[in-house]
């Protein structure tokens, strides 16, 4: 067993020793080159030398995969046969199709919103009790989390006992003392996506709350104090003054979410597998690869989740300009 | 005046409002791991008939148990007398007993009862019993009580103990770190080259080639997946190969992983003092030595921030290992294995629930030991100071 590990660790030596032998004689190369010809030619390859290894791994492993996976689209199950527009007609035609675009729109509108609301709350919160440090890390935990292991918590908390055995899912348990009926919460179709939703916003409101409270402590004390001078209550404060201000933060919250919602997977599969209606695009899109061998019609769904990403790559870029410009 | 005010607010209503509020979400945040935490130690049979929450206190229960049979009597002087105890274990205590269900709550623990035969059964909280007649016991099986026992907190390694060398887990623990380890340091690698040259060297097309880098940030991996393992399987079958491997997975990570790490480390690079790095071109210094010299050890802390991201990323995932390596015992990761266990054993929850904590340990401390760095990253990359 240690064998294994002794071998993964020489595996990073060699790719370490690998790539600096590689920089080093890049570089070696070069500067005889340059010191013979005396052109500044050399200098104007050097970069490429720095960059090569991650433009190329970039290339093979991004940018390729996803001109391929757009020209498989065109293509029948083996991916050898042209279709057309066959398996975009297929998609919005197909029944489990409609209920999974439609779990993925709730999912996300969902837990971007809610994530960003309680990080927001806790965040605000938190920065004005003594305690808030520790408040902040019991929250911001779940991040730590595999949404496989945190699949395996909810579902303990989601569980069904017969209704004459003590209920050990704290959920019914808790609808049993205040009188109620327990249930199978992650078997009832429509309402079970929103169980399962709460797992991921369990997640990534620590994420929201850590980014949102950096944000909220970039923010100039005198026009808070100025306003609760001029009779501001704090609920005015928090709407008028503050959420205002860190408004791009929320934005970038929200949107990287919606980038982590839009690829969410494990938690479907490890709770539902996509049962009683809970699929969502990414889990539909590895049941037509793996178990369909359908690599048209699988390629197809995941276009679908580019184009999800696609207005907030292009928010990005435009970001991205407006910085580099200041 | 101002201060005025804030005392007002220090002392108002809405001060306790806020430790209250906040006091609700950070329970309603934790309950659910520490569930998960304290189930991992109790027994399958607790797990399985009492909530978790009820672990911390003695439990009530209500047992069925034999008596001895009738050929371990004794004749004391006429009188017949069986003598046992009713548990092995100490620690329960008996509160009261009797022959039926409805019934066994009438005759408490020391008391003496009459049974319906005209024995006569006593039964002390520590679980000894007598059971005397007057005459010669004839059953075969003994006979059948009900009793009411308080059962203290138990916990034990037992479950740990049992899905680490029993389970497989133990080497699924490995094969993830086998995993992570070399995907997690060949990125920062690549990463930091490229970074330096995005940030401080001149080329034709350096804005143009950043931005796509950056955008790709976003490309949902499901796009790569079909085809990169055509690729895998074709390069694999080619070499005599399998298509499934240790290094293939280590690449997949390395690429998926590269847009983020250059962002985050030519983020942090731009903003070393130009200074630094003219002063040095002019004593002559080039750019590999700049950079391993000086860059490197500067940019410490966005390599750091960096390297927790990636570790948990690699650690956590479950759709790459899923895709790209077996499910056999020297390939299985631990998140893989977690799944496969929520579908085989829905209902083992000792075995789920100590499997679950295993794999959370290991980024749970890593994430606890350098949270200042990982809010760094995190906050340097999502807001522009």
């Amino acid at each position: 067993m240690l064998v294994q590990l002794v071998h993964s660790i020489l595996v990073v030596v060699l790719a370490v020793t690998v790539s600096v032998v590689y920089f080093i004689t890049g570089n070696w190369i070069l500067d005889r080159w340059s010191a013979k010809s005396n052109t500044p030619k050399a200098e104007k390859i050097r970069p490429w030398i720095f960059l090569f290894p991650a433009l190329f791994l970039i290339s093979l492993y991004l940018l390729y995969p996803a001109f391929e996976t757009l020209r498989l689209s065109f293509f029948n199950n083996s991916g050898r046969e042209f279709v057309g527009m066959q398996n975009y007609l297929w998609l919005f035609q197909d029944e489990q199709m409609r209920t999974t675009l439609r779990n993925n729109f709730l999912w996300l509108i969902i837990v971007p919103l809610l994530s960003t609301f309680f990080g927001l709350i806790i965040a605000t919160l938190s920065d004005r009790v003594w305690w808030g440090a520790f408040a902040k890390t019991l929250v911001f935990m779940p991040m730590a989390i595999s949404f496989v292991g945190a699949s395996v918590i909810w579902k303990f908390i989601y569980d069904l006992r017969s209704t004459d055995a003590d209920q050990i899912g704290l959920l019914n348990a808790i609808v049993v003392a205040l009188g109620g009926e327990p249930m199978a919460w992650i078997t009832i179709p429509f309402w079970n996506n929103f169980f399962l939703m709460v797992v991921l916003i369990w997640i990534q409101t620590g994420f929201a709350m850590v980014i949102l409270s950096a944000a909220l402590r970039g923010l100039s004390n005198e026009v808070i104090e100025a306003s609760r001078m001029d009779g501001a209550n704090e609920f005015q404060i928090f709407y008028k003054i503050m959420v205002p201000q860190i408004l791009p933060t929320i934005i970038v919250v929200w949107t990287t979410i919606t980038v982590i919602v839009l690829k969410v997977f494990d938690i479907v599969v490890a709770m539902t597998n996509g049962q009683w209606d809970t699929g969502v695009l990414a889990n539909l899109m590895f049941d037509w690869m793996f178990r369909a061998a359908d690599f048209g019609r699988g390629s197809t769904i995941a276009l679908m989740i580019l184009l999800g990403v696609i207005p907030i790559m292009y928010l990005n870029i435009k970001r991205l300009k407006q910085e580099d410009e200041i | 005046m101002m201060s005025g005010l804030r005392k007002l607010y220090l002392a108002s209503p809405l001060r306790m409002l806020t430790h209250l509020l906040l006091l609700f979400l950070v329970v309603a945040w934790s309950v659910p791991t520490l569930g998960l935490f304290i189930s991992s130690f109790r027994t399958a049979d607790s797990i399985d008939s009492t909530g978790w929450w009820t672990s911390l206190a003695e439990s009530s229960q209500n047992k069925r148990i034999r008596l001895a049979e009738a050929n371990e009597q004794q004749n004391i002087g006429g009188q017949f007398l069986i003598e046992g105890v009713l548990f092995e274990d100490e620690k329960i205590k008996i509160v009261s007993f009797g022959e039926s269900f409805k019934t066994f709550t009438d005759t408490s623990a020391g008391d003496s009862l009459t049974l319906k035969n005209g024995t006569e059964l006593i039964i002390s909280e520590d679980g000894h019993y007598q059971w005397t007649s007057d005459e010669v016991f004839m059953h075969k099986r003994g006979k059948r009580i009900f009793v009411n026992v308080l059962i203290p907190p138990t916990f034990s390694l037992d479950n740990y103990h049992y899905v680490l060398f029993s389970e497989g887990l133990g080497k699924a623990f490995l094969n993830t770190l086998t995993v992570t380890i070399p995907a997690t340091i060949i990125p920062i690698l690549f990463a930091a080259f490229a970074s330096y040259a995005f940030s401080w060297m001149q080329f034709p097309g350096r804005k143009i080639l950043f931005v796509i880098v950056v955008a790709l940030f976003v490309v949902p991996l499901q796009l790569s997946l079909i085809p990169l393992l055509s690729l895998y399987s074709s390069i694999g079958a080619y070499l005599d190969f399998s298509a499934k491997s240790y290094p293939g997975v280590w690449l997949a990570h390395t690429g998926f992983g590269l847009p983020l790490a250059i962002y985050i480390l030519r983020n942090y690079m731009i903003g070393i003092p130009r200074e630094i790095i003219q002063s040095a071109r002019v004593e002559g210094a080039s750019h590999f030595q700049i950079f391993v010299k000086l860059i490197l050890p500067l940019s410490l802390p966005a390599l750091a921030a960096f390297a927790i991201f990636q570790f948990l990323w690699v650690w956590n995932d479950l759709l790459v290992a899923m895709v790209f390596l077996g499910t056999s015992s020297d390939q299985i990761v631990m998140t893989t294995k977690l799944r496969d266990l929520m579908g085989t054993y829905g209902g083992d929850y000792e075995i789920l629930t100590a499997s679950a904590f295993v794999s959370i340990v290991v980024p749970l401390s890593v994430f606890l030991g350098l949270q200042k760095y990982f809010v760094k990253g995190l906050v340097s990359g999502s807001i522009k100071e």
